[in-house]
């Protein structure tokens, strides 16, 4: 909290440097975001998938791990509720929908989880390279699949797959953009939150994450639950995939590199890997990018602007336990300056 | 002689631990100054104080009449002071004058490095350390590798040299060679400080010891008129000399039996080399031995942290050798680990949370996988009432406990699940001394319970005064088991040496 309004004080300051109003762009930003039905509708339906994604990197931090390869399991959801949603027919359409759900999900904790998971715990290959690692090979593979003679590819001249059926589509509430998947993203977070605080499963992958020694001596499978929290993390990164290709584009497409799952990072980390915080996390980094538009419009202010009150805000969450450190180190450096001195005098 | 070094009242506190509580030291130009106390009294924490890897938290540090005040280690030898670390900072591959000379070389951009051996040629003449500068570190031995370290400090123009520990890494005979050295640099003028938990040694070397105990100095003299008694008293505390009353307690049936098991670390190096023990109902087992001769390992094995490499644990009868740790812990062992911090306790969860890390799966603090937040709030509730545990609120943060604190959590967490075995590793380790007797009386408590207790210190006095038989640690192996009550220090110190006495060998067979 204390990082984004600090975030958003210095954003005014380099506005107001470059000869902008910074009211008036920020009026832009939030009018942008929330003055319309129709803004409204944007910005809510950015949030799902930032907030599912998030829920997942979140999820993967509890336990002490850094899943940075959302993207690439969000893709990962993606082409196989694509590939579900197209190839399958005659199913109900909710229950067309709910396949491709599940799907894009087991797909994602696969990808996200349990092979980096199992090359953690077991070989002890680094998380951190290892998802990034797969986010590559899925991104590139995707767009492998939908290229000119690929096999996901619709025929025509655009590098894109065919639509999912019209019947597996999730409903649209409030046009043009807010669909039903509004609701996945709030129901996640309720079961990530219950589950966390609520069972025993989410009291020791806490554990885990806050301290593997003690969990270790308390009996708890560290390599069951570094592998169960990656796995986890990857069916969440998956979901929002599945989620919002059922939502909004109903396939598989060239340019369709979003990169929700690079802020999902961001989002967890503002939030502190709450829950809840995550879904006003991801509402927030929406905002931005849907007002950035507006902003842009209006005040002539380079949307590029919001990019950087997302760095700055990743740059106060990280610094929020290095700003007391400094003051401290500050103080007891001048307060010692003038002994060192006199003592090295005298000392040769 | 006037002072080189004082040390006055300086404190410094870690989160849970008075480190260094009220710490006086005065070290005389020329004089061999030994401090004496057992692990744990904070003469580590002193020695980073003075060589600048910690700043004090109160009080001040004098040279030669100045104060100073070090950031950095950097600024401490810059101001002469020398530290030989127990563990040897050398590169291998470099030879002996490359590492001496390292960080101050001389020579301009080019290194110089004939300039560097006749540098340190020089230098081990002059102080009769001698050693072949242009060796290869990797080929010296342990004994010559500490030469160098010294030589390291002295080519900095240390006019203080500190040793911590030093013969704990060395043999007799390298001991007796630095001994030597020790003599050989005191003639020169250079004040030496010289850490230590050996009385024999301390009175070999020093011309004055000061006592340190539980974070503080106890007491300075000059050792020629300190019996080994009297440190001995002062080392422990006579005032807090915890001959605790054991009841007479008859021991029961075998809970714990260990035989010839072997445990071997990560880099395949035998730990444990074919221990066979037992521990009975209502009996406390202490084993006693140097730090690092096994005992960790041994424990580990038995609570399953660790895999072993040969032999049987049967606990209860059943033989468990092959049981997940989780296991374990549920059929009644209990185990208060040596670290607390690293392995008790999980710091940033709250009292509540960490009474039910080792039992979240079962009653009262779950059922069928859901959490049960009320039920295990009033348990806790309650072990902090039973063990007067400081502040008595549940949703404190571990972390935010003294470490006498933290050790009532994790002995109330383990006692109450009912064990039939306890393990407890240094449980009394950096307490204060109301503490360690409150640990010592659940001990004993939990003794007259009709628990097996296995019980490994490094304070000689905790084990024997608690322990109704003593088992001795040395290089992996049980060099004996000896009763409690007839146990005296020297015995057990002898039998921690590998060296077993003609006497003790009737009193219990042991393996090889």
């Amino acid at each position: 909290m204390l990082a984004s309004v600090v975030a958003i004080l210095i954003g005014a300051v380099i506005a107001a440097v470059l000869g902008f109003n910074p009211l008036a762009a920020y009026g832009a930003l939030v009018t942008g975001a929330f003055g319309t039905s129709m803004a409204l509708s944007s910005t809510l339906a950015g949030a799902v998938p930032l907030a599912l994604a998030g829920l997942g990197v979140a999820v993967a931090f509890r336990a002490g791990l850094f899943n940075i390869g959302a993207e690439g399991q969000y893709w990962i959801g993606v082409i196989v509720a694509v590939w579900l949603g197209y190839h399958l027919t005659g199913l109900p359409g909710w229950l067309h929908t709910l396949v491709c759900v599940v799907g894009a999900t087991l797909a994602g904790g696969l990808w996200g989880g349990v092979i980096p998971g199992l090359a953690k715990a077991y070989r002890g290959a680094h998380e951190v390279i290892t998802t990034m690692m797969m986010s590559y090979i899925a991104i590139y593979f995707g767009q492998y699949l939908i290229a000119a003679g690929g096999p996901m590819h619709a025929p025509g001249y655009n590098a894109q797959s065919p639509q999912i059926v019209k019947d597996a589509w999730l409903t649209v509430l409030l046009p043009p953009q807010l669909t039903t998947a509004v609701f996945f993203a709030i129901g996640a977070a309720l079961v990530v939150w219950w589950g966390t605080f609520h069972t025993t499963v989410g009291f020791r992958l806490r554990a885990v994450g806050a301290n593997p020694h003690a969990a270790r001596y308390a009996g708890i499978s560290v390599p069951v639950y570094t592998v169960l929290a990656l796995g986890l993390s990857g069916m969440l990164a998956g979901l929002a995939g599945g989620v919002q290709v059922l939502a909004l584009d109903h396939r598989l497409m060239w340019g369709f590199n979003t990169g929700y799952g690079y802020t999902a990072i961001v989002v967890a980390l503002m939030a502190r890997n709450h829950p809840f915080g995550v879904l006003l996390a991801a509402l927030f980094f929406s905002a931005l990018s849907t007002g950035g538009q507006n902003m842009q419009m209006v005040s002539q202010l380079p949307s590029s602007l919001t990019d950087v009150l997302t760095g700055l805000i990743v740059f106060f969450v990280a610094a929020e336990r290095i700003v007391p450190l400094t003051i401290a180190w500050y103080r007891r450096r001048r307060g010692a300056r003038a002994q060192v001195a006199s003592a090295r005098e005298g000392g040769r | 002689m006037a002072s080189f070094l004082e040390v006055i009242d300086v404190r410094k506190y870690f989160p849970g631990v008075k480190a260094n509580d009220g710490v006086n030291l005065d070290v005389r130009a020329g004089e061999v100054h030994a401090i004496l106390g057992e692990n744990g009294a904070g003469k580590s924490t002193l020695m980073k104080l003075i060589s600048g890897l910690y700043q004090p938290d109160g009080g001040e540090i004098r040279l030669e009449g100045r104060r100073v005040q070090f950031d950095s280690p950097r600024d401490a030898i810059r101001a002469g002071i020398g530290m030989v670390h127990q563990h040897f900072m050398l590169i291998p591959a470099l030879s002996v004058a490359d590492n001496i000379v390292l960080g101050d070389e001389p020579g301009g951009i080019r290194y110089d490095r004939r300039e560097a051996v006749r540098r340190v040629r020089a230098l081990s003449e002059k102080y009769r350390l001698s050693v072949d500068p242009e060796a290869r570190v990797a080929r010296l031995s342990v004994g010559l590798q500490q030469r160098v370290e010294i030589l390291k400090v002295l080519y900095r123009r240390a006019r203080l040299l500190i040793l911590d520990e030093p013969t704990a890494v060395l043999t007799p005979q390298e001991a007796e060679e630095l001994f030597e050295v020790v003599r050989h640099l005191k003639a020169q003028g250079i004040p030496i400080l010289f850490i230590s938990h050996k009385l024999d040694e301390v009175r070999a070397i020093a011309d004055r010891v000061t006592v340190m105990r539980a974070g503080r100095t106890v007491d300075t003299l000059p050792t020629a008129d300190a019996s080994p008694q009297e440190l001995a008293n002062l080392m422990v505390g006579r005032e807090v000399v915890l001959r605790v009353e054991k009841p007479e307690q008859r021991a029961g049936d075998v809970v714990l039996s260990v035989e010839n098991l072997s445990v071997s670390d990560a880099d395949r190096r035998p730990r444990v080399r074919g221990v066979s023990l037992a521990v009975r109902a209502g009996e406390i087992l202490g084993i006693a031995g140097v730090d690092g001769n096994g005992q960790t390992e041994l424990v580990d094995a038995i609570a399953g942290l660790i895999p072993v490499s040969g032999g049987r644990i049967t606990f209860l009868g059943e033989d468990v050798t092959a049981l997940p740790p989780g296991e374990r812990t549920h059929r009644g062992i209990a185990y208060v680990p040596q670290d607390r911090q690293r392995d008790g306790l999980v710091l940033d969860f709250t009292l509540v949370e960490n009474t039910m890390l080792r039992d979240v799966a079962h009653p009262p603090f779950s059922r069928r996988g859901l959490l049960q937040h009320r039920a295990a709030r009033a348990h806790t509730e309650k072990l902090l009432e039973a063990f007067d545990v400081r502040p008595r609120d549940p949703d404190r943060k571990a972390g935010d406990l003294s470490g006498g604190n933290q050790q009532k959590v994790i002995l109330a967490r383990e006692v109450s699940r009912e064990p039939s075995l306890l393990i407890a590793v240094q449980p009394t380790r950096g307490l204060d001394v109301g503490a360690i007797e409150g640990i010592h009386r659940q001990l004993l408590r939990l003794r007259q319970a009709g628990k097996a207790i296995l019980l490994v210190s490094l304070e000689l006095d905790e084990i024997l005064s608690l322990s109704d038989r003593i088992a001795v640690m040395h290089h992996g192996q049980v060099v004996d088991i000896v009763p409690g009550d007839t146990a005296t220090r020297e015995q057990i110190g002898l039998l921690m040496t590998g060296t077993r006495s003609s006497e003790s060998e009737v009193a219990q067979p042991s393996n090889r």
